[in-house]
């Protein structure tokens, strides 16, 4: 179990590296860890996983009933869900499968709910449904007035992000996998049948090699001299409304796709918050993940034709997260089997969705390229702490609290973050390298105070504990 | 699923406080003087005292005191404790199982306790960037007072090298002393109204001897920098546009009521202060709930918190021991026109005292404005003020026209001019 933040690279050389830590990049490792034999690396560039575009999303474990029938996208949501759910429920990382309504606000687009039904019937989604007004005001009774109907979508369910990213990540390791953080890879280079991976903290060999580095997955390959696709980003900003929300909206509340993209959504949070967003904005900038005047007040317009009486309540959070575009439909994933490596780019706004379905992808690819993967096993389970609404908070558990009396000691009162929770996460195999990674683990902080009662307690825990004290 | 645990404790107390701040603890002391029977103060802090715990500025105490917060609030809990009442930290309420039975957890594990009466004095918080809309990057270095003088004063942690200030209310100077025992030295402050809310003194002296300039009609339209704030984008009232770099940025004032309880419980809030409603003896709109301090008018001093809850604790045993009953839930309203933002009390309840005065916020500066109270176009009362209402602070109308109200008739509104 080998997780390295810092000092020099292991010299023997891995049977595969995967370049990059995201909801991808560690969904991969985690498929190629259940094959004993391999020798794994997972490559990073940040301190932490899931410090990309998988930090940063919508949270939805879509079907896949609007996807391109017969794309690779619409295959491996259609599978990567399935898989998610199952580990999901397995190792309790917060899914609610709540539904989505496709709401029509104009005759033009309750005319074109009939399609989006036949088009979920080509991805296998037979279960769709058209709801009257009257059924959609009885499910959502604080819509605004005017809609004309709505395609229901039973299997669209909500999902706790970070959660997925890091039980992936934590798994890989616990059966093996290398983690090297703050390991940016540079450079590329074939030496005597392997790759040679110059990184910031020295070179790094393997035989095999994955590009999941999202938005420089273009870059990446680059390095192997492939020059097939441009990563464009395009930003979605989102806005969460406090959990005082949560009763305001049952369902995923999506509008009627155009050509334009799946457009803004209002959904409810495994956590109970209320989502908005996202926006849609091609840039030209990499790291341009800030919220702007203008995305929040388009937001904020669209939500209130929405849900209006969501706009009185009270924000917690706006974040943005870049969409991997390469103006290409599908999903860019490819082999190269003279180089033994496989690119997985363009995973635009469904990778989370389709992570597992993914993985199982490319380790099949990796397979037909020559890499011989050996018997698959079950990994070691694994169980995560219990984030969501529907779960019963750890301080609220009298025999937990009777076993040990911390986890009755309430850190963040907004989120009820037991100091046990947080001593937890910070003792566990994939600690936080911030205190941002932290409250992604543990929701401290994440409330609707921001920090104002229990950033300082939090922050003191998270530096003693990162400069070796145990808390 | 927060419905009762296996394990859960059952209790069962005459008056149960929720916040041991300057509010509740008055509140518990006085109940307990008064033989209001077992009188229980739950607080999730591990210290009791409510926001004085972490203010170290000597503001505090009965006029002519200059105690520190810790000071005040040692002496708030003794009082209370010392009346017999019983205090509890480390305990969060978490919610209602009944009409005055509410949830708890603390190190003790779960416990379920039914009151006869409840008094809510769960204080009020600054809101956050997030809360504000402030675009821009999510950095390190976002603060705000709270969590700044935490860090400072109970932590002793480091808070960053340059500093800027948003807000010029009163807590805004405490964010300055507090970033100088940090040893981070304050840029500026930035309002986005004409001047400052404090007295004049203290700006002066923030001004002038410490030499932080207060930069007025500027708005923050930008965070700047990751991981750690680099600076913030201002537009000045001239349309301008500048970036002032900094490491470190503290929101201050623009409080909000904690009234997640309150909402939790259905409990009736004002449309203009997000707190419960209540009349002049404290009552809210849910028989046997009282609530008092800054979770209904964020924020007043603690003198005017404490002095509230000793009126409470009246209104309480009086609620205890007399006849059953408690008013409509249909009160009279009392609502403000802009730009007035709220009035507290804003419920007007036959039978409440009459109350010695309303406290009302207004959101720009009035030169000595005349207050006019009507009800359906009547009026009822005009009041000429000799001094200027601040943003942020009190502005105090008298409760000499309460008989004239109409009880059957629509809301009371007050209004300038
Ligand atoms: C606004 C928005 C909403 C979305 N909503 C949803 C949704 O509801 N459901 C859904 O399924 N999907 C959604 N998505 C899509 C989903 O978030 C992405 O498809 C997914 O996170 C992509 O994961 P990834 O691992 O490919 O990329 P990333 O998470 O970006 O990971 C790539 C990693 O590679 C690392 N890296 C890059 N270069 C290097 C290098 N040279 N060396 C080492 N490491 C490197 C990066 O640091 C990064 O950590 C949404 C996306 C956005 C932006
Ligand atoms: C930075 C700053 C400086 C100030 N300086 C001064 C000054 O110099 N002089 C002055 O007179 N006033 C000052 N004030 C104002 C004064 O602190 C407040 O008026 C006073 O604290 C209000 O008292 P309270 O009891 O209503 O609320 P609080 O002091 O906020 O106390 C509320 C308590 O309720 C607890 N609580 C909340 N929810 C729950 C729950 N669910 N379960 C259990 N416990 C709960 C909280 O932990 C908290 O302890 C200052 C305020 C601030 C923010």
């Amino acid at each position: 179990m080998t997780v390295t933040t810092t000092g020099p690279l292991p010299n023997a050389p891995y049977d595969v590296a995967v370049i990059g830590a995201g909801v991808v990049g560690t969904a991969v490792a985690r498929e190629l860890a259940r094959h004993r034999a391999l020798r794994i690396a997972l490559v990073e560039a940040a301190h932490d996983v899931g410090e990309g575009t998988s930090k940063a999303n919508t949270a939805i474990l879509h079907t896949g009933f609007d996807a391109v029938p017969g794309s690779l996208e619409s295959r491996l949501m259609a599978d990567g869900s399935h898989r998610l759910a199952r580990y999901a429920a397995e190792t309790g990382i917060p899914v609610e499968r709540v539904g989505a309504l496709l709401v029509a606000w104009n005759e033009e687009q309750r005319a074109a709910l009939p399609e989006l039904a036949a088009k979920a019937g080509r991805n296998g989604r037979h279960d769709t449904r058209l709801l009257t007004p009257g059924e959609l005001y009885t499910r959502e009774p604080h819509l605004a007035p005017g809609a004309l109907g709505a395609l229901e979508v039973p299997g669209e369910s909500i999902v706790c992000p970070w959660s997925t990213t890091l039980a992936y990540a934590t798994q890989a390791v616990l059966a093996g996998t290398d983690l090297h953080l703050g390991c940016r890879v540079t450079g590329i280079r074939e030496r005597a049948g392997h790759h040679e991976l110059r990184c910031a903290r020295g070179v790094l060999r393997a035989r095999y090699l994955v590009n999941a580095a999202g938005l420089a997955a273009d870059t990446v390959d680059g390095m192997l001299g492939h020059h097939d696709f441009t990563v464009t980003p395009r930003r979605g900003q989102l806005i969460v409304f406090d959990t005082l929300a949560g009763d305001l909206v049952r369902h995923i509340l999506l509008p009627v796709p155009t050509a334009l993209g799946k457009g803004v959504l209002v959904a409810p949070t495994v956590y109970g918050n209320v989502l908005l967003g996202p926006t849609a904005e091609d840039l030209d900038d990499k790291r341009a993940t800030e919220s702007t005047a203008d995305g929040l007040a388009a937001l904020r317009a669209k939500g209130r034709g929405i849900l209006p009486a969501l706009l009185d309540e009270e924000v917690t959070a706006v974040y943005a997260g870049l969409r991997a575009a390469t103006g290409h439909e599908d999903y860019r994933i490819r082999a190269h089997p003279a180089q033994r490596s496989v690119t997985v780019g363009g995973i635009r706004s469904t990778g989370l969705t389709a992570s597992m379905g993914i993985a199982a992808h490319v380790t099949g690819l990796l397979a037909d390229t020559g890499l011989v993967l050996g018997e698959p096993r079950d990994l070691p389970p694994l169980r995560m702490p219990p984030l969501g609404r529907r779960a019963v908070r750890p301080c609220r558990q009298a025999a937990l609290v009777a076993a040990d009396p911390e986890y009755g000691t309430v850190v963040c009162h907004c989120e009820l973050v037991s100091r046990a929770e947080i001593r937890d996460a910070l003792a566990a195999p994939l600690p936080p390298h911030s205190v941002a990674g932290l409250r992604r683990r543990t929701r401290a902080g994440a409330g609707r105070c921001q920090g104002a009662y229990c950033g300082a307690a939090v922050t003191d825990l998270f530096e003693r504990s990162d400069a070796g004290e145990r808390v | 699923m927060n419905g009762p645990v296996n394990g859960t404790v059952s209790r069962v107390v005459d008056v149960l406080v929720v916040g041991a701040g300057p509010a509740g603890l008055a509140a518990a002391a006085r109940l307990a003087a008064r033989g209001a029977g077992r009188v229980l103060v739950l607080d999730r802090e591990q210290q009791p005292g409510g926001v004085p715990r972490h203010c170290e500025h000597r503001g505090f105490g009965p006029p002519g005191r200059r105690w520190t917060g810790p000071e005040y609030a040692a002496r708030a809990a003794e009082a209370a404790v010392g009346a017999g009442a019983e205090l509890r930290t480390g305990a969060t309420v978490l919610g209602w199982a009944g009409p005055h039975t509410l949830d708890t957890t603390g190190p003790e594990g779960p416990e379920r306790i039914t009151a006869r009466a409840v008094v809510l004095a769960t204080g009020a918080r600054e809101r956050s960037r997030s809360a504000r809309l402030v675009p821009g990057t999510r950095p390190a270095g976002v603060l705000t007072t709270g969590e700044l003088q935490q860090a400072v004063y109970l932590y002793g942690r480091p808070v960053g090298r340059r500093a800027v200030i948003v807000g010029a209310e009163p807590v805004a100077y405490a964010a300055l002393d507090a970033l100088r025992r940090a040893g981070a030295r304050p840029l500026a402050m930035v309002t986005g109204l004409p001047r400052s809310q404090a007295p004049l003194a203290r700006a002066q002296r923030a001004r002038l001897l410490g030499g932080v300039p207060l930069l007025t009609g500027a708005q923050v339209t930008e965070l700047l920098g990751r991981p750690r704030l680099t600076g913030i984008r201002l537009r000045r009232g001239d349309g301008r546009s500048t970036v002032l770099a900094c490491d470190t940025v503290v929101f201050t004032g623009d409080f909000t009521p904690e009234n997640e309880l309150a909402r939790r419980g259905g409990i009736t809030l004002d449309a203009g202060t997000r707190g419960p409603a209540v009349d002049a003896a404290f009552r809210t709109a849910q028989p046997g709930v009282f609530a008092v301090g800054s979770v209904l008018h964020a924020a007043e001093s603690a003198r005017v918190a404490a002095h509230e809850g000793a009126l409470a604790a009246r209104s309480v045993l009086r609620h205890l021991t007399g006849p059953a009953g408690w008013p409509d839930a249909d009160a009279v309203t009392v609502r403000t026109e802009l730009p007035l933002r709220w009035s507290v009390p804003n419920r007007l309840t036959p039978g409440a005292p009459v109350a010695g005065t309303f406290l009302l916020r207004t959101h720009r500066f009035l030169t000595r404005p005349t207050l006019r109270v009507t009800q359906d176009g009547r009026t009822l009362h005009r009041e000429r003020h000799h001094r200027t209402a601040v943003p942020g602070r009190p502005v105090p109308l008298a409760g000499v026209w309460i008989p004239r109200v109409d009880p059957d008739g629509g809301p009371v509104w007050v209004g300038v001019g």
